[in-house]
């Protein structure tokens, strides 16, 4: 029995106001008596926080208030409360060699949790705190070193009064402080009481360890969650639970915004063994049971009368004629209003004059998430009226600010647990329609116990925010020597923001054109615009968001110029990229690292004809280069090797990065090759993995990774390395079969 | 109904069509074991049932009744599941890792029955879904343990 997943209901082992994770590890917190002797940073919260703003008269430097996040045990193991949330790719590792490189703390001997809500973990750049956009480690890297400075010169300070000596003459080594003059050491989980009583320093007095000197900061740190997730002790949303928690299933509308009406045999259901309560919720129906089992069999059951949506819905409609098929054709008819995102040189003039004009058009597929952890929300009424909420989630605050929307209740008033993600890839962001905390909530009240609602994997596919479709109108010009000298591309699309926000925003969503627009390419006149097209489809945030589809259909079309230019791709690429010399390194880094660039088509060992492709893109900061080599087998696309080089300024972990770019290639591959979340009339035709397949292990490339630390600005590194996987491979398809490429995913091609 | 679960009987009071999976994970609170789909296609679910395995997610409970039945929480105390874990470590397989019991448990399950798989015999097991693109570090992970029990 894994009894340390338990939390008792009313005698709560947490002192009030702590921030409390629902793990193993915060049990293993609650249960050595953190109360006795620890550095208890993380208790006590408010005092401590007036304590550091008194001490430091300087509150609003983000990531100051040291006690918010740090605890140093009796035994000198650390717990650190993450800002960002933790879905793989490997955050929790990454602070703790960050912090623990200043803190001087071996990673291995932290422990790690995700943050609550709240101003004093706000620590990006741009002001914001969410577990996206691969900004967690660039937006945060100066911020979270100084806050291991700051710890650590707490405790030097605590070990100069135990001492008796002037701080000056301390040093440390990992988890000690060290007087060499005299030998004497301390544990930094002996000073951890004392530390706790010091205000915090100025946070300029503190100087970063020089990065020569670095211990752990761009080494292959071991993941620091790698045993537990690989022996079934580590806990998701999916896996909490509490005294005397109720199970619920739901069952959606078929399509979003229709209503509940009757249910035909409510009071067959609510005799079916093991059920406890039917519901009626907005736009679905739901069964409260002691099992989930018993709740998810109940609710199957009901036979409900779907009313079509009122005119008033909040939700976004889905009427009963859409087709994903169809509403492509919609994108490729919309005419205009276009707006211009980039607009260089004369394209016109540029394009009428050329020697030779090149025209494409190219589309996309919806995509569903399809992360292994169907989504879940345990939410739990305290006696005092407070709320607590269990829930996969990329945002906090955004979270919280909508759950007391919705309930009435201040902020202070709920408390928001954010366990380990079974996967994100976009998909736990604030998706109106797309979440099961609102229902949770609902039934909790309702049934007056705490309720743990799981989304079955097929309520899911119906719910999902899908990555959004585009439909693009390339032109391009070519001079005498067949090279591009104008480009135009004109993008009917929805981004995800925009249809987040249910409507155009004065400025051009980025999210909708990044990809197209950002190119680094010398090309003289350019014009990257695009033509909005509101769907009826919920859009989400999908791993690299705009760029997993625009890089697609930029950088097919750039092989398609080559090919009419008369030029080797690349070459062309080298020679765009020829004033760029970050770029030109990069493409040269993947060349070499496939062995020379060889386009081919050539015979393998194994006799099969054979193709490379390449392609590039500049995403979230950092840079891509690949090369993918492809052949046919029984008329579909098998990718050998993908060769990578990425550039993303510098970096953390090298193995983190390389294992990002094993995942980023597979979903990278995933959607180039078979996945695609088709609609037909309003429904989506997958509901499980079943009809929605996604990239399995037969078909995943051998990868090839080779990291470039330019020392340009940080860049991400979750993201960066999925949007040029996708032209590659359809580059090297192209050219092995003469057969274009200009749609995802090709399992709609066909092959011989 | 008794069910021999990690070398320990339990007395379950379940339908006998419920899925083995939400007996382990809600009536025995074993929760390494994951639902993914439902479907038997993802394999998130899978346990050892007399050492084969089994997508606990469509095994009714009733039909594993006198059999033995090993979950990841117990994978440890088997050697070969022991150094599977350790390759699964070594290899930092895991990134999300919530398919990942699923993945240990199919490996183990391979390679207590095959102890030199081939490649082809490893992806004929190894067919579970990892959304995060772990595979290529669990198939040398797999080779790895192949490879330490040849010269064991």
């Amino acid at each position: 029995m894994n009894d340390s997943l338990r939390v008792t209901g009313v005698a709560q082992p947490f002192p009030v106001g702590e921030p409390v994770n629902i793990s193993r590890r915060s049990f293993l917190l609650a249960s050595a008596g953190t109360a006795v002797g620890a550095l208890v940073l993380g208790f006590g919260l408010p005092l401590g926080l007036s304590r550091v703003q008194a001490a430091t008269g300087n509150a609003a430097a983000p990531g100051t208030q040291v006690p918010a996040f740090l605890e140093i045990r009796p035994d000198g193991r650390i717990r650190l409360l993450s800002p960002f949330m933790e879905g793989g790719q490997g955050i929790f590792t990454a602070m703790a060699q960050i912090v623990g490189e200043e803190l001087d703390a071996d990673p291995a001997t932290f422990l790690i949790d995700s943050a609550p809500p709240g101003e004093q973990y706000v620590v990006m750049d741009n002001g914001m705190r969410i577990t996206g956009g691969s900004m967690s480690v660039r937006t945060s890297y100066p911020t979270m070193r100084r806050l291991g400075a700051l710890a650590r010169a707490m405790l030097l300070q605590a070990a100069a009064e135990r001492l008796g000596v002037p701080v000056g003459d301390l040093s440390t080594e990992p988890g000690r402080v060290i007087h060499a003059a005299s030998g004497r050491t301390l544990g930094y989980g002996e000073l951890a009481a004392q530390a706790m009583d010091l205000p915090v320093p100025d946070p300029a007095s503190v100087t970063l360890r020089d990065p020569s000197q670095f211990r752990w900061i761009g080494k292959p740190v071991q993941r620091v969650d790698a045993y537990d997730k690989s022996t079934g002790k580590a806990v998701y949303s999916i896996d909490v639970k509490v005294d005397g928690m109720l199970h619920a299933a739901v069952q959606h509308a078929p399509r979003l915004g229709m209503r509940v009406g009757e249910l035909r045999n409510e009071a067959q259901v609510k005799a079916m063994k093991g059920v406890h309560s039917v519901h009626r919720l907005p736009g679905a129906v739901a069964v409260v049971a002691e099992r989930w089992w018993h709740a998810k069999r109940a609710v199957e059951a009901v036979q409900v009368q779907w009313l079509e949506a009122s005119a008033d819905a909040k939700v976004r409609q889905m009427p009963a004629d859409f087709s994903s098929d169809a509403f492509r054709d919609q994108l490729a008819a919309a005419t205009g209003p276009a707006r211009d995102e980039e607009n260089e040189g004369d394209f016109g003039k540029a394009f009428a004059d050329a020697a030779t004009q090149v025209e494409a058009t190219y589309h996309n597929q919806f995509l569903n998430h399809a992360q292994l952890e169907p989504p879940s929300a345990l939410a739990r009424f305290n006696p005092d009226g407070t709320l607590e909420v269990w829930l996969p989630n990329q945002a906090p605050d955004m979270f919280r600010a909508d759950m007391a929307k919705r309930t009435g209740l201040d902020p202070s008033q709920i408390t928001l647990h954010s366990p380990l993600l079974g996967g994100f890839f976009g998909r736990h962001f604030l998706y109106d329609s797309a979440n099961p905390y609102p229902q949770a909530i609902l039934l909790a009240k309702a049934v007056g116990r705490p309720v743990k609602l799981i989304w079955s994997r097929e309520e899911e596919f119906l719910r999902d925010a899908l990555r959004p479709m585009a439909v693009v109108k390339f032109r391009a010009a070519l001079d005498a020597q067949g090279l591009p000298v104008a480009i135009e591309a004109v993008s009917a699309t929805e981004g995800p923001t925009e249809a987040i926000a249910g409507k155009q925003g004065e400025k051009i969503d980025p999210t909708a054109l990044e990809g197209l627009s950002g190119k680094a390419y010398a090309i003289p006149s350019k014009r990257i615009a695009q033509v909005y097209v509101k769907g009826p489809a919920m859009l989400g945030y999908w791993r690299s968001v705009g760029n997993s589809l625009n890089d697609f259909f930029y950088e097919a079309f750039l092989d398609e110029l080559a090919d009419k230019g008369k030029q080797d791709p690349f070459e062309l690429r080298l020679h765009l990229l020829r004033d760029n010399q970050r770029l030109t390194n990069l493409l040269q880094a993947v060349g070499d690292l496939s062995g020379g660039w060889k386009r081919g088509p050539f015979t393998a060992e194994d006799g099969s004809r054979r193709a490379r492709g390449v392609a590039m893109a500049s995403p979230f900061g950092s840079e891509a280069a690949v090369i993918a080599e492809v052949s046919i087998e029984q008329g579909q696309v098998k990718v050998h090797d993908i060769w990578e080089a990425i550039d993303p300024g510098s970096i953390v972990n090298p193995a983190i990065i390389e294992a990002q770019v094993n995942g980023a290639v597979s979903l990278g591959l995933s959607q180039a090759l078979v996945e695609e979340a088709v609609y037909v009339n309003g429904q989506p035709r997958a509901r499980n993995y079943d009809l929605y397949p996604i990239l399995s292990a037969q078909r995943m490339a051998r990868v090839h990774v080779r990291i470039v630390e330019s020392g340009a600005k940080m860049g991400g590194i979750g993201e960066p390395p999925l949007p040029a996987v996708a032209p590659a491979v359809a580059n090297a398809v192209a050219h092995l079969t003469g057969q274009r490429i200009r749609s995802m995913p090709l399992s709609r091609y066909t092959f011989s | 109904m008794q069910l021999r679960i990690n070398q320990t009987t339990y007395e379950v009071d379940a339908d006998a069509d419920t899925p083995l999976l939400w007996v382990i994970r809600d009536d025995l609170g074993l929760t390494g074991t994951k639902y993914g789909c439902g479907l038997a296609q993802c394999g998130a679910c899978s346990v050892l049932v007399d050492g084969a395995v089994v997508r606990a997610c469509v095994t009714p409970v009733a039909g594993v009744v006198g059999r033995e039945i090993t979950t990841i929480e117990a994978v440890e105390a088997d050697a070969v599941g022991k150094r599977v874990v350790s390759a699964w470590v070594k290899h930092q397989v895991a990134q999300c890792g919530y398919c990942q019991s699923g993945q240990v448990m199919a490996a183990t399950a391979l390679l207590k029955h095959t102890p030199h798989p081939s490649d082809a015999q490893i992806a004929a097991a190894m067919v579970n879904l990892c959304r995060c693109g772990t595979y290529n570090a669990i198939h040398a992970a797999v080779h790895d343990v192949a490879a330490a029990q040849e010269n064991a």
